[in-house]
């Protein structure tokens, strides 16, 4: 088959799919095992130096916020990333943590451009930016969580994207379009925050999915952490809701405001203030680490961390929420 | 008419509110498409089915969203799914308007959203496509809001991250994309813009309407490519006594914005 066009960007992770086969095969146990844990220690087991990372949602909504600051504070580094982000992936570019990435949006929405995106890829500390459309690096993860080596897909065509990606564009032989292959996206690990799992990773989100299911399926490792742990029959009464099943689970980390100052649907709203702290704090290389110093350095762990924010501010966060009306 | 004054964006936001069709579907993007997607439910379409790209569908939009995840993009909705199924919701040719922002644009609608600069070593790094490409690639018709002036509408883009008319006639087909989508309008902070794409058109950016206040001469001298001026040029309404106070007292009361 012709390839048309093939994109010049690094193929940060190559798509190798029955590795991933081999890999669920052996390296996930099917057995019920407590997977409870703290962010220290599922940190320190699953995520290394140079790994190849992402976290679902993203930075203000059901984000993995305290594994994410736990991150930091263990300095694992070289990280290559897939990126899609707010506050998080700018708390980890601000801590010089990330060499390449595979971007589709990093950006403080409401609030206009990442400074430490800006500040780290300008100043060369992230060495490749690889771009991909929210589209298509959720089809990639879909392709691997289908267990298939590529998907066809109608986005980036005709643009600069399909340049400077990894895709490729071909004939398609069945009807003589020409589409875009988006190749499977295997993470190493990846990290997602819930509202609900029991200690086995069997785990239910409220709301909006983002690509939470399909991140879920594409990853070597995958950390979840959760607002609530609940007993098995829970989960086994609301079968429906289970988007994530255990087998797929490394680590459970029990996280109340876990995506704090972001929000969680129907459980809290998001923190303006601290957001806008972090705003204005990024605009500047020192800022940002004065902001840092504050609320992930200065704090042991994400208990301290919810004591410093103070439970009358968090009470206040839970008035704020959405509610079912 | 109205005696009251208004700002530039406020404008932009009304103008851009009136061109929903009650009873579509919209992919809205984030920031000041939000804003109209708003105002036009309040207004002229009550029915419009909104698209957040990460999973929400037909929320009732009461607050503004602050982010395209968050629960105001859901709340009240219709359906909370995830990203997958709404963007193939688009690739099927189920979402008819992409309302989108950028920080450049070209004669043919092309947005940048990438890079300022060279891309691997870039003046300045933006955020990035995001859903943009898609929405520009897989909806039926989009437009894009943005600020007028010479930096942003340019020549040619650094980056083309989201497409709009391409090269030109044909261009669109011939690189794959859907048939029959295309850019329809540019809503700016000085006038309504749509494209000369009738038959034997060239597909190129042209003025339809400048904003009350502004002479086709400042539009043209904001414009840093050749914009193709009708002889007609028409005024568009400034904003109601009633879109100014949605805006202002419903829509954004804190001010992220206007």
């Amino acid at each position: 088959m012709e390839v048309i066009e093939s994109g010049i960007g690094e193929m940060i992770q190559p798509p190798d799919i029955d590795g991933f086969r081999e890999w669920n095969r052996t390296q996930k146990t099917r057995k019920l095992v407590d997977k409870r844990m703290s962010e220290q220690e599922a940190i320190s087991r699953f995520v290394y130096d140079g790994c190849y990372i992402g976290t679902e949602l993203y930075g203000t909504v059901r984000c993995p916020m305290s594994v994410s600051r736990e991150l930091v504070r263990q300095g694992k580094k070289d990280l290559r990333v897939c990126g899609q982000g707010v506050l998080e992936l700018d708390l980890w570019m601000a801590a010089g943590l990330v060499k390449k990435l595979d971007i589709t949006y990093i950006g403080l929405e409401v609030y206009g451009t990442s400074n430490a995106l800006r500040r780290a890829v300008e100043s060369g500390q992230i060495e490749k930016c690889v771009e991909w459309s929210n589209a298509s690096i959720s089809w990639r993860m879909k392709a691997t969580a289908m267990g298939v080596p590529f998907l066809p897909a109608r986005s980036m065509l005709g643009t600069d994207m399909i340049k400077y990606s990894s895709a490729k564009v071909i004939e398609d032989p069945f009807t003589g379009l020409k589409v875009c292959l988006l190749p499977a996206l295997i993470l190493d690990v990846a990290i997602i925050h819930v509202h609900r799992a029991d200690r086995y990773g069997n785990a239910q989100i409220e709301g909006i999915t983002g690509f939470g299911a399909e991140m879920a399926r594409a990853c070597k490792r995958l950390i979840i952490s959760t607002e609530e742990i609940v007993d098995t029959d829970e989960i086994r009464k609301y079968p429906d809701r289970t988007i994530i099943p255990y087998f797929l689970v490394d680590a459970v980390v029990h996280a109340p405001f876990g995506s704090h100052p972001g929000e969680m649907a129907y459980v809290y709203g998001r923190d303006e203030p601290i957001i806008r702290e972090w705003v204005e704090a990024s605009k500047t290389a020192e800022g940002a680490k004065a902001y840092l110093d504050k609320y992930v350095y200065g704090v042991a762990n994400h208990q301290e961390y919810m004591k410093l924010i103070g439970n009358e501010r968090l009470s206040q966060l839970v008035e704020e929420r959405e509610k079912r009306v | 008419m109205t005696d009251q004054t208004y700002s530039k964006t406020e404008l932009m936001i009304c103008v851009a509110a009136r061109l929903f069709q009650d009873g579509t579907t919209a992919f809205i993007g984030t920031g000041i498409p939000m804003l109209a997607a708003m105002l036009a439910t309040k207004t002229s379409a009550p029915n419009l089915l909104p698209v957040f790209e990460f999973g929400g569908l037909g929320a009732i939009l009461e607050d503004l969203p602050r982010a395209v995840g968050e629960a105001r993009t859901f709340h009240r909705g219709i359906l909370a799914a995830g990203i997958c199924e709404l963007m193939e919701t688009a690739q099927r040719g189920f979402i008819d308007y992409g309302f989108l922002g950028g920080a450049q644009i070209d004669p043919y609608g092309n947005l940048n959203t990438v890079t300022i600069g060279e891309h691997d070593h870039p003046k300045a790094r933006l955020p990035g496509s995001g859903g943009g490409n898609d929405v520009g690639s897989q909806c039926w018709m989009t437009v894009a809001i943005m600020q007028h002036d010479k930096r942003r509408f340019v020549p040619q883009v650094d980056f083309l991250t989201t497409p709009g008319y391409l090269s030109g006639p044909m261009a669109r087909e011939n690189a794959g994309l859907p048939v029959g989508t295309r850019p329809i309008n540019v809503v700016s902070t000085l006038a309504l813009m749509d494209y000369d794409d009738g038959p034997g058109g060239t597909y190129r950016m042209r003025l339809a309407a400048t904003h009350p206040g502004v002479t086709v001469q400042e539009v043209i001298d904001n414009t840093g490519f050749e914009l193709i001026i009708p002889e007609h040029v028409r005024v568009n309404d400034p904003p109601s006594d009633e879109e100014l106070r949605l805006l202002r007292e419903e829509i954004d009361p804190e001010r992220f914005y206007i």
